[in-house]
């Protein structure tokens, strides 16, 4: 049994766990070519939610605030791009690729812009007084989304919102014999080149090192004579736009948006973030893409599961390891 | 109590006996049926939220599950009232299924999150309580899905039944009032409001809600002195899980209708949250107060924004700020402007004037 521990621990550990899941996933579901498509469309939808979970996980890890509001961001970003979006409907539709991604490129530096301002907003005026009191902020976090959730329900309307898709992001490509669709192609690619960025930054820079001694040790690297509030305003900004990153690609990706958009996706960052373990980018992704894998083939396998299948495998996963998968906060 | 010997205190206390008094003579003073309704529902929340006051005031444990146990006592209500037909086994059943399936989920939810940090407790609650939404929607042959359950009470309740005839065998009146079943189902949902009521305020005095206090205070210490903190949090929270589903079944009764509007959706955990902070976390007294401003404010208030908006409708841009759709809206922003000026509420506030401390 040892032996076996030590093995899987030089293999990955916990990392493998996505890995198994795919594998007993295959022998169930027994067709290769819908296995793939699921597993696709599982990793893209991963990608996206860790988008959008990277930074509350962070923002906690760094300052032990937990901001309840974090999916405000993501709903603002889908809304945002999708307003961009149809504004340049135009370009959408010609058939020049360039014209193509630039109108997708504009639509998410918006997004990212709108989370960075508004991240900085939040922090300064919303959280800043309430550091160290964990329940006001979860009262206060919890305020501010209702707020925001109505002021996107009175600037965009109730009624649903389509959001067009670039022409070159629509269909499918054939790969083999497996049919993908191009949009959850590139969602999973960028997702992995934000995820990429985002190590290097934190295991490459000195912001980054700064950033992982703050998760650590918050007062050592304070008495070392860093501003840490400084660095956690950046951090706060930088959550918050990848969250409105998040939350842009995720309306390309449904095509139909509602102001309950954030809602829905707070309950699966939040068990995206619990199952990871709070603090940690890994963990995080670890999660983010379990959730995905497992809503995907459960929701092949077992549509009627599918509701549930979130919460169970956070409870399964909380009952084994009661910190999350890999858990940075001590 | 200490802090009922300022004259602040006082001044809470005689506002909560006005509340009282007003409640409990409200079919003969407020003769409509609109007043009806908002008494009684003031009644059920002021219970409601007592019992999340226990959590959040108490014992410093935030939970965003409490609508989904108030509603899994008025779904096991309306259930068995619709399957076992109106009768008082079929309450009493109905309340004893929601009561066994409020515990053993606030069990389930307590020992995987409770040990740790609060904050693991507020997001399991909270994914916990969207899951019971769905699922309420999903099993429409069940719970009847969006659409909710209709069902009938038993039969003393009905507008119909005369508790008391005159001479002439019509309904009976005392003070102008009819003596009707809707006076007798008010009258059930008074005592057994102020029953819980009671039952919460004699156990926040009793040696355990001092214990709750000093895990509030202090986690640690509490545990050093020997309390166990973890069965102490589990016991008060599934305490607490039973009072919100008594309270969602007598609102079930009074309803003579479920569904996830009245008995599940995230506005009403909004507004217990909001009665809460407004009336003063962590004194029975402030429920009182919050809960009846609360439900006053939603019923008239709302009519008021309206009627503005309308009346203003030359002017630029105000009508639409005081469309009653933006109420929401500024219900949060009031919402944290309170827990950023006056966390103690309006009771906390109010009852620390005079006192020196």
């Amino acid at each position: 049994m040892e032996q076996l521990n030590k093995t899987l621990e030089r293999f990955g550990g916990v990392n493998l766990l996505p890995v198994a899941v795919a594998l007993v996933a295959f022998v169930l579901i027994g067709a290769p070519s819908s296995w793939v498509t699921l597993t696709v469309a599982g990793l893209a939808m991963g990608m996206m939610i860790f988008l959008m979970a990277s930074g509350l996980s962070l923002v906690f890890g760094l300052m032990d605030v937990l901001n309840f509001g974090h999916s405000a961001f993501v709903s603002f970003g889908a809304f945002v791009a999708a307003s961009v979006l149809g504004w340049l409907a135009g370009w959408l539709g010609s058939d020049s690729v360039f014209l193509n991604a630039a109108a997708i490129l504009l639509a998410f530096t918006a997004a990212i812009l709108f989370g960075l301002i508004a991240g900085w907003f939040f922090e300064t005026v919303v959280i800043k007084p309430v550091y160290n009191d964990h329940l006001r902020q979860i009262l206060i976090t919890m305020g501010a989304l209702i707020v925001s959730e109505q002021i996107i329900l009175a600037v965009w309307g109730g009624t649903p919102m389509s959001v067009p898709r670039p022409q070159f992001l629509e269909g499918s490509v054939l790969i083999g014999d497996v049919a993908n669709e191009v949009y959850r192609l590139f969602a999973f690619v960028l997702g992995l080149i934000v995820y990429l960025a985002l190590y290097v930054t934190l295991n490459r820079t000195r912001i980054g090192l700064l950033v992982r001694a703050g998760v650590e040790n918050r007062e050592m690297v304070e008495a070392l004579g860093f501003r840490i509030d400084r660095l956690f305003i950046g951090v706060f900004m930088a959550g918050s736009a990848l969250a409105a990153m998040g939350g842009a690609m995720w309306a390309g990706y449904e095509t139909l948006i509602t102001p309950a958009l954030g809602a829905e996706m707070m309950i699966v960052v939040f068990i995206v973030v619990i199952i990871g373990g709070l603090g940690s980018v890994e963990g995080t992704l670890l999660g983010a893409i379990m959730v995905g894998l497992v809503a995907n083939y459960v929701g092949f396998l077992a549509p009627k599961l599918a509701l549930a299948s979130n919460m169970l495998l956070m409870m399964a996963i909380l009952l084994w390891r009661p910190n999350g998968l890999r858990p940075a906060v001590k | 109590m200490t802090d009922t010997d300022t004259q602040g205190g006082r001044i809470v206390k005689l506002a909560v006996l006005v509340i009282a008094a007003l409640l409990l003579f409200a079919p003969f003073l407020f003769q409509d049926i609109r007043s009806l309704e908002v008494a009684a529902r003031i009644c059920v929340f002021i219970v409601l939220v007592a019992s999340y006051d226990l959590l959040i005031g108490y014992t410093g444990i935030v939970s965003f599950a409490h609508t989904m146990f108030f509603g899994f006592g008025a779904y096991g209500a309306a259930i068995s009232l619709k399957q076992m037909g109106p009768g008082w086994d079929a309450v009493i059943v109905g309340a004893v299924a929601g009561i066994a399936v409020s515990v053993v989920i606030a069990i389930a939810i307590g020992l995987l999150s409770l040990r740790v940090k609060a904050i693991f407790f507020a997001m399991i609650t909270l994914a916990a309580a969207s899951v019971a939404m769905v699922l309420a929607s999903q099993l429409s042959h069940f719970t009847g899905g969006e659409d909710g359950i209709t069902y009938r009470t038993p039969d003393i309740f009905k507008t119909a039944t005369k508790l008391m005839v005159n001479d002439e065998g019509k309904v009976a009146r005392l003070f102008g009032v009819k003596l009707n079943g809707k006076l007798a189902a008010y009258y059930f949902v008074f005592a057994s409001s102020l029953i819980l009521f009671t039952v919460i305020l004699r156990l926040v005095g009793s040696p355990i809600g001092t214990v709750l206090k000093a895990i509030r205070e202090n986690e640690a210490r509490a545990e050093a002195i020997g309390y166990r903190v973890v069965a102490y949090r589990t016991f008060v929270f599934c305490f607490a899980v039973v009072i919100a589903s008594l309270a969602g079944t007598i609102y079930a009764i009074w309803l003579k209708y479920t569904g996830p509007d009245t008995a599940l959706s995230f506005t009403i955990m909004i507004d217990i949250l909001l009665m809460v902070v407004i009336g003063g976390m962590g004194t029975m007294w402030g429920v009182v107060i919050g809960a009846t401003l609360l439900v006053l404010a939603q019923y008239y208030l709302r009519d008021l924004m309206g009627s503005a908006a309308e009346a203003l409708s030359d002017l630029p841009l105000l009508p639409y700020v005081l469309d009653p759709d933006r109420w929401l809206f500024w219900l949060g922003i009031i919402f944290i402007l309170l827990v950023y000026f006056f966390p103690k509420g309006i009771a906390g506030t109010i009852a620390a004037r005079g006192s020196r401390a």
